[in-house]
This record gives C-alpha cells, sequence and structure tokens, in this order.
C-alpha cells in the first residue's frame, strides 16, 4: 500500500540526521504560521505564487538558491570538520554511512539548487529589462520552471527527514549507484529531484532562447544587445544541447533501477563507461552554463563602475560564442585515466586549453576596461576584482588539469576539489553577489548596505583562499578526496587552516543575511528614486525602480550598443509618447500546483507507491490540459491607466 | 480588444533603424510561439540522440542472448513505417485545412491520423508483447534495453501525440480555428513531423542495420 | 578614501604573504610522500611536466594578477593623477594582442600535451635492463588484491617489487568502479568490472610507498589503501619464496571468503594462486553478481580479514 515506505524511514535511533531534520521541519513550520497569522497568503497567493512576472519569478529563484546555499553549506563545513578531526586513530563524529550521504548531497545541492537558481534567476530578472520588452517568450512557462526546480529542491531535503539519500556523489557512477550496490532509495531521491528539476531547466532553456532570439525592442540587433544577453543566450543554448543528455542517461539509470535493463550493470552488457562519457557530455557544459552568466555580469559590473564602456564589445560576444561551442568539446578531460590512449586523451587534452584562449581574451578586455577608466569601488566591483585575480588561479590549475599526464597525478584528488571551488566560487558564487549587489535598487527600490556588502566580500575572499589554497597543496601531498578518514597526521596544520577558511565564508555568509535584515530595516536611507542609481549604461536602468509589471509602458527604440548610456548622453527630451493599451500575462497557478503534483508523484516513485505516483503524475498532467485550455491569457492595462503609472513614477 | 488584436503585426519601425541583423522588434506571437517550439523539439532531438548513442555503443553487448537480426520481423516494420510516413501525410492535409480554416475537413485528417498513429502503436506494442514473451525483454540484456527504451521512448512520445490530438481536436470543437488555436495545431504538427524524422533513424538504424555481425 | 586606502595596504600585504607562505609549503612538501616527490621515472616525468606547464602559464597569469592590481589602485576614482579615457573601448593593436598572448600559451601547451600524452601513455611498457614483472591487480570492497601469475603467489593490500624492475600492470574491479594509485611511482588508472586496464610503472630505488584507490567506491573507500615495498631484486625472491610458504591458498573457497565486503584489511600474503585467476574474475563479474557471489553495499564490522 505504501511501497517502500514505512517509519522506519525516519532515522529515529540517529541524533544527527534526526535533529538537523527536526530543526529544518521546526523552522518551516515556524514560517508557515507566521504567514498564516499574519495574513499573508493573499498576497503571496496573488503576488508571487501565481506570479508569471520574469521580475518575480527571479527573486524567487534567488531566494531558493541563497536558502539551499545555507544547507549547501552545512554539508560544507560538516565534511571539513569531519576531516580535521578524523586522523589517525581518531574515527571523527561522522560514520562513513553519514559522510557518504553528506559530501554527495553537496556536491548535489549547490550546483542544482544554489548555483542554478542564483544564475537563473538574475537571467529572468534581468534579460527582459536589458532587452527593453515586457516578458519573456512564454511567462506560464516560466512559473512552471520555478515550481519544478523547487519541487527538486525539496526532495532532496526531504531525504534528510525521511529515508536517505544517494551515497554515490554527486555523479552517481555506476555501478555504484546500481541496485546491486545501492539497493536503498538514496540514489532514487537524487535520480527523481534532478529528473523533475531538469525539466523545469530545460523549459528556461526554451524559454531564453526563443525570447534573446525573437524578443528584443526595435532597433536591437544582435550587435547592440548586451554582453549579458549574449552571454545569457550562450548559457540557454547550452541548456537546451546538454540538459536533455543529462535526462536521457538518469532516464537509463532509472530503468536499470526500476525495471531491472542493463544499460550500466557490471553484468549482462552493461557499460560504466557510457555512463561516465553521457554524464560529462552534460556535465561539461553545465559548468559554462554556470560561469558564462557570470561572466556577463562581470562585464555590466565592470564596464558601469569604471564608467566607461566595456573593452571591445565584439571580441566579447565572439569570445562568449566560442566559448559556448567550445564547451562541447572538451568532456573526456574528467576522465582521462579511465584508459583512452594517447590520441584521443591528447585531443581533449588540447582542446580544453583551448577553452582558455577565449577565457583568457574576455579577462585582457575586462582589464582593458579598467585601463584609463574611473573605477568605484562598490561591492559588485570588489567581487569583479577578487574574481579576476581568484578566477586567473583556478584557470591555471583548470589548464594543468587539461595536461593527461598531469591529471595521472592529481585527478580525484585535493587538488582537483580545490580547482573546482576556486573556479566556482571565484566564478560563479562571486558573479551572483556582485549580481545581487548590482540589480536589487532595480528589484526593490533602495540599495543594499555597501559597507556590509564589503564585509561579506571580504569575508569570501579571504574565507576563500583560506579554505581551498591548502587543499591545492594536500592533493600534491597524495590526498584523494571524499575521505571520511584521514589517514596521514602530517596533513592536519592544513586541514585545520582549510576549516578556518569554511568558518570565515561563514562569517561572509552571516554578513550578507545582517546586509539583507538592515539594509530592509533602514531602507528609507537609500531609497532609489531615479532609477539609475549607478548610473549605469543599459536599458533596465531606464525603468523606475521596481519597474512597473509591464516595464517599459513603451518599447524603446534602440540606437546603439549601451542604449541607455547614449539616451542620456544625448538627452532624451522628456516627451510624453502617445501611450498604447498593454497586454499582460495573468497571473497562474499553473506552475505552483503542477509542481505540487510533480512532488507527490516523485515521491511516491521514490518509495515505490505506483498508485500515488500515477495519481500525482495524472493530476499534473490534468493541470496542464486545465491550463491549456484557455484561449485568451492576457490582460489589457488601457492606455489611460498606462499614462497614470507612467505619470506617477 | 479582440482577440485579433493579440496575434496583430508588430508596429512599424521606423526607417534609420537596422531592421536587418536582428533590429526590427519584437515578432509576432505566431513566429515566437512557432520558434520556442523548435527550440524544444531540438532539446528532444539531443536527447533521443543519447538513447541512439547508447544503441550504437550497447548494439553487440547482447550478452550471450539474442540478436536483433533473430528478433526482428521486418515485415511488421514496414507497415508500421508507412502507417507513420502516411500520418504525416495526413497530418500535413490537416494542417492545411486549418489554415484555410476548414474545420471539416481538419477533423477528418485529424481522425485519419490519429486512427495510422494507433495503428503504428498496435503493431509496436505487439511486437514488444511478442518478444517479452520469448524471453527477449529489456533486461535480458543491455543490447535489448537500449532498443526497448529507444523505440519504447519514441512509442511513449507517439502515444503523447495522440493524446495531445484528442485535446485538440477537442479544442477546435470548442473554440473552432482562432489563431491561438491555429498555433497550438502548428506546434502540434510540427511535433509529429519530428517524430516521424527519429522514426526514419529508428528503422534504418536499427532494424536495418540490425545484423551487425 | 579611507575604505581605499584600507583596500591598497591590505592588498599589499596579502600580495607579500602569499607567495612566501605557499614557497614555503611547497618546498617543505618536496620531502614528503606525493607527487612532489617521485621515485621513479614516470612519477618524475609528470612532475616535471606539472612544474614546466605551471611555469608557462605563470608567465602569464603573474602579470595579469599584478597589472588587476595596480590598475584597480591607480584607476580608482579618487585618483587624481591618473589618465582617463572615458570614451574609448576599442584599439586594435591590443586587441592583436590580447587574443595573441593566450593563443600562444596554448599552442606551447598543445605541444607539451600531445608529446606528454604518447610519452606517458599508461599502456607503454617501461625499458629497463630488467625483464618486467607482471602483476594482476583486482579491487575488491575494499581492498585491493595483488595476483604474481607469474611467481604463482598473491597478496593483499601490499604490493612488493623489486627496486629497477619495470612492473606491468593489468587491472579490473571485481565490483564498483576504482582508480588503483601509486602517487610517487607514477600514474593512476581506473579499474572497472569486466574490463582490463593497464599501467606501467617503475620505482627507481628500495623503499615504502603508500597506494590508495582514488576513486570514491563506497563506505570502504577511505581504508581502502596499500603499502608498496620495492626491495633490491635478491630480497624479492625471497619474499616470493616466503609467500609460497606461509598463509593460505587463494583457491576458490579462499577469493569468495575475500570477496566478502570488509575494511581495514591488514596486509597478507597467499601462497598459491591460480595464473588464471585474473581472467576468471572478470568473467565472473561480468556474469553477473547472482553467479559470482558478490554484492551488497553494507558496511560489516571493521577488521574482517581476508587471508
Amino acid at each position: 500500500m505504501l511501497g517502500k515506505l514505512s517509519w522506519a524511514a525516519i532515522p529515529f535511533n540517529e541524533p544527527l540526521p534526526l535533529l538537523a531534520g527536526a530543526a529544518v521541519c521546526i523552522v518551516i513550520l515556524a514560517v508557515l504560521l507566521t504567514v498564516t497569522i499574519k495574513g499573508w497568503w493573499p498576497y503571496l497567493w496573488r503576488e508571487w505564487i501565481t506570479s508569471v512576472d520574469h521580475k518575480r519569478i527571479g527573486v524567487m529563484y534567488v531566494v531558493l538558491g541563497l536558502v539551499m546555499l545555507l544547507r549547501g553549506y552545512s554539508d560544507a563545513i560538516m565534511m571539513r570538520t569531519q576531516q580535521a578531526i578524523a586522523i589517525g586513530s581518531a574515527q571523527g563524529y561522522l560514520p562513513p554511512e553519514h559522510f557518504d550521504q553528506i559530501f554527495s548531497a553537496h556536491g548535489t545541492i549547490m550546483i542544482f539548487f544554489v548555483a542554478m537558481p542564483l544564475v537563473i534567476g538574475l537571467m529572468n530578472f534581468a534579460v527582459p529589462l536589458q532587452l527593453g520588452v515586457r516578458d519573456v517568450a512564454f511567462p506560464v512557462l516560466n512559473s512552471v520552471s520555478f515550481w519544478l526546480t523547487a519541487t527538486g529542491a525539496l526532495l532532496i531535503n526531504m531525504s534528510l527527514v525521511i529515508g536517505v539519500f544517494s551515497r554515490a556523489s554527486w555523479w552517481g557512477y555506476p555501478p555504484l549507484s546500481e541496485l546491486a550496490f545501492s539497493p536503498d532509495v538514496g540514489v532514487d531521491y537524487y535520480l527523481w529531484s534532478l529528473q523533475i528539476s531538469g525539466i523545469g531547466t530545460l523549459l528556461t532553456g526554451v524559454n531564453f532562447v526563443t525570447t534573446i532570439l525573437k524578443l528584443r525592442a526595435p532597433g536591437m540587433t544582435y550587435m547592440r544587445m548586451p554582453v549579458f544577453c549574449w552571454t545569457a543566450l550562450s548559457a540557454n543554448l547550452l541548456i537546451v544541447a546538454a540538459f536533455p543528455v543529462l535526462t536521457a542517461t538518469f532516464l537509463m539509470l532509472l530503468l536499470d533501477r526500476y525495471l531491472g535493463m542493463h544499460f550500466f550493470t557490471n553484468d549482462a552488457g552493461g557499460n560504466q563507461m557510457m555512463y561516465v562519457n553521457l554524464f560529462w557530455a552534460w556535465g561539461h557544459p553545465e559548468v559554462y552554463i554556470l560561469v558564462l552568466p557570470a561572466f556577463g555580469i562581470f562585464s555590466e559590473v565592470v564596464a558601469v563602475f569604471c564608467g566607461k564602456g566595456l573593452f571591445s564589445y565584439r571580441s566579447m560576444v565572439w569570445a562568449t560564442l566560442g566559448i559556448c561551442i567550445l564547451s562541447f568539446m572538451v568532456w573526456l578531460h574528467h576522465f582521462f585515466t579511465m584508459g583512452a590512449g594517447a590520441d584521443v586523451n591528447a585531443f581533449f587534452g588540447i582542446m580544453s586549453s583551448i577553452i582558455a584562449v577565449p577565457t583568457g581574451v574576455k579577462v585582457f578586455n575586462w582589464l582593458f576596461t579598467m585601463f584609463r577608466g574611473r573605477i568605484v569601488f562598490s561591492t559588485s566591483m570588489l567581487f569583479t576584482v577578487g574574481f579576476i585575480i581568484t578566477f586567473v588561479i583556478g584557470g591555471l590549475t583548470g589548464v594543468l588539469l587539461a595536461v593527461p599526464p598531469v591529471d595521472f597525478v592529481v585527478h580525484n584528488s585535493a587538488f582537483l576539489v580545490a580547482h573546482f571551488h576556486n573556479v566556482i566560487i571565484g566564478g560563479v558564487v562571486f558573479g551572483a553577489l556582485a549580481g545581487i549587489n548590482y540589480w536589487f535598487p532595480k528589484a526593490f527600490g533602495f540599495t543594499l548596505d555597501e559597507r556590509l556588502g564589503k564585509a561579506s566580500f571580504w569575508c569570501w575572499l579571504i574565507g576563500f583562499y583560506l579554505a581551498f589554497m591548502p587543499l591545492y597543496q594536500l592533493g600534491l601531498m597524495g590526498m584523494t578526496r571524499r575521505l571520511q578518514h584521514i589517514p596521514d597526521p602530517s596533513w592536519q596544520p592544513l586541514l585545520l587552516v582549510a576549516e578556518a577558511g569554511a568558518i570565515v565564508i561563514f562569517l561572509g555568509i552571516l554578513c550578507q543575511i545582517a546586509q539583507l535584515f538592515l539594509s530592509i530595516r533602514t531602507r528609507e536611507r537609500r531609497l532609489d528614486l531615479t532609477g539609475d542609481p549607478w548610473n549605469g549604461r543599459t536599458l533596465e536602468w531606464s525603468t523606475s525602480s521596481p519597474p512597473p509589471a509591464y516595464n517599459f509602458a513603451v518599447l524603446p527604440r534602440v540606437e546603439t550598443i549601451d542604449a541607455f548610456w547614449h539616451m542620456k548622453r544625448i538627452g532624451r527630451p522628456p516627451v510624453a509618447p502617445a501611450y498604447e493599451a498593454i497586454e499582460m500575462p495573468r497571473n497562474s497557478p499553473a506552475g505552483f500546483i503542477t509542481a505540487f503534483f510533480a512532488t507527490i508523484m516523485g515521491f511516491s516513485l521514490i518509495w515505490q507507491i505506483w498508485w500515488l505516483a500515477l495519481l500525482g503524475f495524472l493530476a499534473a498532467a490534468i493541470v496542464v490540459l486545465i491550463a491549456g485550455w484557455r484561449i485568451e491569457r492576457e490582460d489589457e492595462i488601457p492606455a489611460a491607466e498606462v499614462a497614470q503609472m507612467e505619470l506617477a513614477r | 480588444m479582440t482577440v485579433a488584436a493579440i496575434d496583430r503585426a508588430p508596429a512599424a519601425v521606423p526607417a534609420g533603424l537596422a531592421r536587418g541583423r536582428g533590429g526590427g522588434g519584437p515578432a509576432s506571437k505566431r513566429v515566437v510561439v512557432a520558434y520556442g517550439f523548435w527550440i524544444f523539439i531540438l532539446g528532444d532531438m539531443v536527447m533521443f540522440s543519447a538513447l541512439f548513442a547508447a544503441f550504437a555503443v550497447l548494439r553487440n553487448s547482447t550478452a550471450g542472448g539474442p540478436t536483433g537480426a533473430e528478433l526482428f520481423d521486418l515485415r511488421n516494420v514496414f507497415i508500421e513505417t508507412m502507417c507513420l510516413l502516411v500520418s504525416s501525410y495526413t497530418c500535413g492535409l490537416g494542417a492545411l485545412s486549418a489554415e484555410r480554416r476548414q474545420p471539416g475537413r481538419f477533423l477528418a485528417f485529424a481522425v485519419l491520423t490519429f486512427v495510422l498513429g494507433a495503428a503504428f502503436l498496435f503493431i509496436e506494442v505487439s511486437e514488444f508483447a511478442r518478444m517479452v514473451e520469448k524471453g527477449a525483454g529489456p533486461s535480458r540484456s543491455a543490447f535489448l534495453s537500449a532498443f526497448f527504451t529507444l523505440v519504447g521512448t519514441h512509442g511513449v512520445h507517439v502515444a503523447g501525440g495522440m493524446i495531445a490530438l484528442i485535446y485538440l481536436v477537442a479544442q477546435v470543437l470548442a473554440y473552432g480555428l482562432p489563431a491561438a488555436v491555429l498555433r497550438r495545431l502548428l506546434c502540434w504538427s510540427l511535433f509529429w513531423h519530428a517524430l516521424d524524422i527519429v522514426w526514419v533513424g529508428v528503422f534504418t538504424l536499427v532494424y536495418l542495420m540490425g545484423d551487425w555481425h | 578614501m579611507r575604505g581605499t586606502a584600507l583596500l591598497h595596504g591590505r592588498r599589499r600585504s596579502r600580495l607579500l604573504l602569499w607567495p612566501a607562505v605557499g614557497a614555503a609549503i611547497v618546498l617543505a612538501s618536496c620531502q614528503r610522500a606525493g607527487i612532489l616527490n617521485p621515485q621513479g621515472p614516470i612519477a618524475s616525468a609528470e612532475r616535471l611536466l606539472l612544474i614546466n606547464s605551471t611555469a608557462i602559464m605563470l608567465v602569464v597569469v603573474i602579470p595579469v594578477i599584478v597589472a588587476t592590481l595596480v590598475f584597480a589602485w591607480w584607476y580608482r576614482s579618487s585618483n587624481t593623477h591618473a589618465t582617463r579615457s572615458l570614451d574609448e573601448s576599442y584599439e586594435g593593436r591590443v586587441e592583436f594582442v590580447v587574443w595573441s598572448i593566450p593563443a600562444l600559451t596554448v599552442i606551447l601547451l598543445g605541444g607539451v600535451i600531445w608529446i606528454g600524452s604518447h610519452q606517458l601513455d599508461p599502456r607503454a611498457p617501461i625499458h629497463a635492463s630488467s625483464d618486467p614483472l607482471r602483476v594482476d591487480v583486482v579491487a575488491l570492497d575494499w581492498k585491493w588484491l595483488f595476483i604474481y601469475p607469474d611467481q604463482g603467489v598473491a597478496a593483499v593490500n601490499q604490493l612488493v617489487i623489486p627496486a629497477g624492475t619495470p612492473v606491468q600492470f593489468r587491472l579490473t574491479s571485481a565490483t564498483v568502479m576504482n582508480s588503483f594509485f601509486v602517487p610517487q611511482l607514477g600514474s593512476q588508472i581506473y579499474t572497472m568490472g569486466g574490463m582490463t586496464t593497464h599501467l606501467n610503472f617503475l620505482a627507481d630505488k628500495p623503499g615504502e610507498y603508500p597506494g590508495f584507490s582514488a576513486n570514491y567506491s563506497g563506505d570502504g573507500f577511505s581504508e581502502m589503501r596499500f603499502v608498496v615495498k620495492s626491495v633490491p631484486a635478491g630480497d624479492f625472491n625471497t619474499w616470493v619464496e616466503q609467500a609460497r610458504g606461509t598463509g593460505s591458498a587463494l583457491d576458490e573457497a579462499g577469493y569468495a571468503e575475500l570477496a566478502k565486503p570488509s575494511k581495514a584489511v591488514p596486509p597478507a600474503t597467499y601462497r598459491s594462486v591460480d595464473p588464471k585467476l585474473f581472467e576468471r574474475i572478470i568473467d565472473q563479474t561480468a556474469a553477473g553478481p547472482a553467479k559470482a557471489g558478490i554484492g551488497g553495499a553494507s558496511s560489516p564490522p571493521p577488521g574482517a580479514a581476508g587471508g
């Protein structure tokens, strides 16, 4: 009746996950209770949950990402602590069964539910505004995408309380992830959570490729688009081209586990090497999906805070497209040690170092933008400078790893862990934080507190170096990754430094939380009344902060790159244009309700409660059919009302 | 404002602004919807490519079990293929009827398309059942896992398309053929034709080239 | 104002601190058991490649980092001495240099990659004065089995080899994917069920070198460590004789016992082993867990010995 689910799924006899799970449940209940008591549900439902406005959806994505950052970070500090104390004869406090779940969850959550939502959220918020249009191509689909991602995040977190999570790492390599070696529900939580959120991500890719290529303000040719939109286009093309591969791969592993098929098993002809190839054929483009929008954010920030146009826009565009295409030709560098032979290894090694060329070009372009500019060190600009230095070091170690014989001795070691955290934190996290500080006033009408922002930057920067530079060294000393127990006591000093770094990063996170609360409380002092707090260059700064639901009462006519900068320079006369009626899509609960049933379906599939899974699937399908039945999904804002709203701002 | 206003062409762009190289302003709803659906189909094709790749890798991993040459009944496969190809033709005729605002003819072609799709599925499911009965089910070997998954995923897409066709026929009966319904029919046709293309790939790579040895 | 001065001070001290700390750490690690302290020709060549590639890239990376810091500081808005050109956003000569520097670096590295990959291909046999020693390696849950097919003995979690003799490995796994790695002697290579991978390395002189699995394989992974003992050639033959005289036989029953999941297995030897055991294990693994009698990911109590 309830499949594999029973009371035994709740870890009553294991204090650590029980307490952690209980704490999370209490926090969630407290939040729900507060919202109920204060009567915020109608507002939340109307303005946020059923919203199809890209600005609202973008904010929700970022909130999801930041909340999940806390969960991912908790996993990190637990691992660091275990590795700092479980040395020699000491066993630490985390037995392997828990440690293995924790590092698997850490990677999965950080990539899929922190980095992706942050990057997708910022793209959601800024791209339509930068393109000078009212919303993305498919607003309801956008809402579906967000809520399906939230479903995935929810399912993973449920594994904390009900059942166990995967112990097969964030890759899920078979045969370890096959039923024979992972018979419990952990890998199923991993697979279903990512399959469901993967649908959401793919729909985002479709949405944004269509938006960027087919919906731009009049006059905005391809070479007049902001660089952030070019990077968003590349990232979303990568999503469309790479995520379906992950879907197919996980489908095959699910079929192995659920229907006894043999894609990747040891026996009956299964091929585990094929999983590795397919996974990384998705996996490498994935990291560029994360980092390209971050590059775009830095391009925007550096131009604005150096008071100068981005150096060589054209080569930035070509470099971005080059990275986009090349990212599909390097995947084998994730497994040089699988024994492919010298010719194959060398080919992929060379392709991997070729990617350093467009990346290097971007770095030089940023530097030359700073050269002879007038640099203002806002929080976002600090993150940019920190990024350039940090990312270049990460890029160096990356190209080192691209040399197969070098990789043979550092693959899967702490050196590798240091490298990818170097580029992800230095690139993606710093980019997201720069973007959040940059676009926050546009979204909410007041800037964030600069002092706490800068404090958080320094904590993140110093914390990152303290936490990860020792790992480079440890990798060279022979420490492999994913160790629950440390064999060599001489590694302990470095591991303690890494632990200290993790704590400093936590201080950075605390600064950010404090920054948020303080900024909200003292927002009257930092109101953005002009809509252009940074003397920006792109079109989003021509709207009010926050912009009206329709973004632009009249779509701007674009004549150059940096359209708003040009408008400011030639001084557009404040003539009240003739307002027309504006069509806006209606709110829709379809996204939320579909995701609700998708959660039920996912949970039931994990626990093999077949009847409930079928019901969940049918319900979700029916919601889609109902939502698709409507012919007219738009409301109209009459011209007079538009004129009134524009006058008021 | 009337329904027609929703699909009106974008306001004329002043000459001075670059029309070519993408400077024409936001595209019409019909273009946007079709384009977006094309991109979605592209993604679906990528997924099929991964399944094709898996089949190519595992085509000889029969683990001592039956091979394709031993199992496939090419006559049935030929009939299936004809059903699907003709259904694409009737789908095209249906699309033309819809564009010309002829709901009656459209419905007739929709029914034909549905029947042909159902015939395809019936034959495919029977083949699968026959193979499973012989002990050549998907859990017998990696080759069979890859076969059933690739061909089965295509079949699931065909079934999904047929359900969607029923749904869209219901919309035509309820609403007639306004612009919004036409857009959805256009998307459906794209989907159906894309499935046809995938089937040509399956037919060639899986069945015709079945004797790999 | 205060903010930027603070910036300047912190940046400067950090600039000087890191290279000093880095150098100290790197120097210290040269004495330890790691890849910076190679004890064989393969590992030495790999270390050389690591150092050379790093040096090539530092030529670009260090000026970039310095330029970033210098530009950030010099072009700060409060600096009245700095020249500003706020309208410039393109210059052809700069563009040419911007593309050339990374391109040239990458071309150079490309050559290094091609040559290095071929010279250090794990499959390539090592040419030395003595004949190679053949060792078959099997990754089990969670220990390493070393079979000496020519000597007819086997060992668990210890690998004794003669110094100066190339060792020719065939590797596989009886369970999940692992990676055989001895950092001071050579490259790592994955071990996969039902498949054979190949590796060659050589220990220059006698010594003890740690080895482990470099690919996570389950709950006992951290304990999956072994020791490589490189001994003078004569001592190797003595060891083989000793092994033939002690311990149990690695027959079917013995192997079935060894294959059961266990962690932190103490080193041991087997007096005899079927020279075809490696091939049989591959066939067994490809046939399926039901037939091979192995499987299950649960962790038994530690200390379960094998042999």
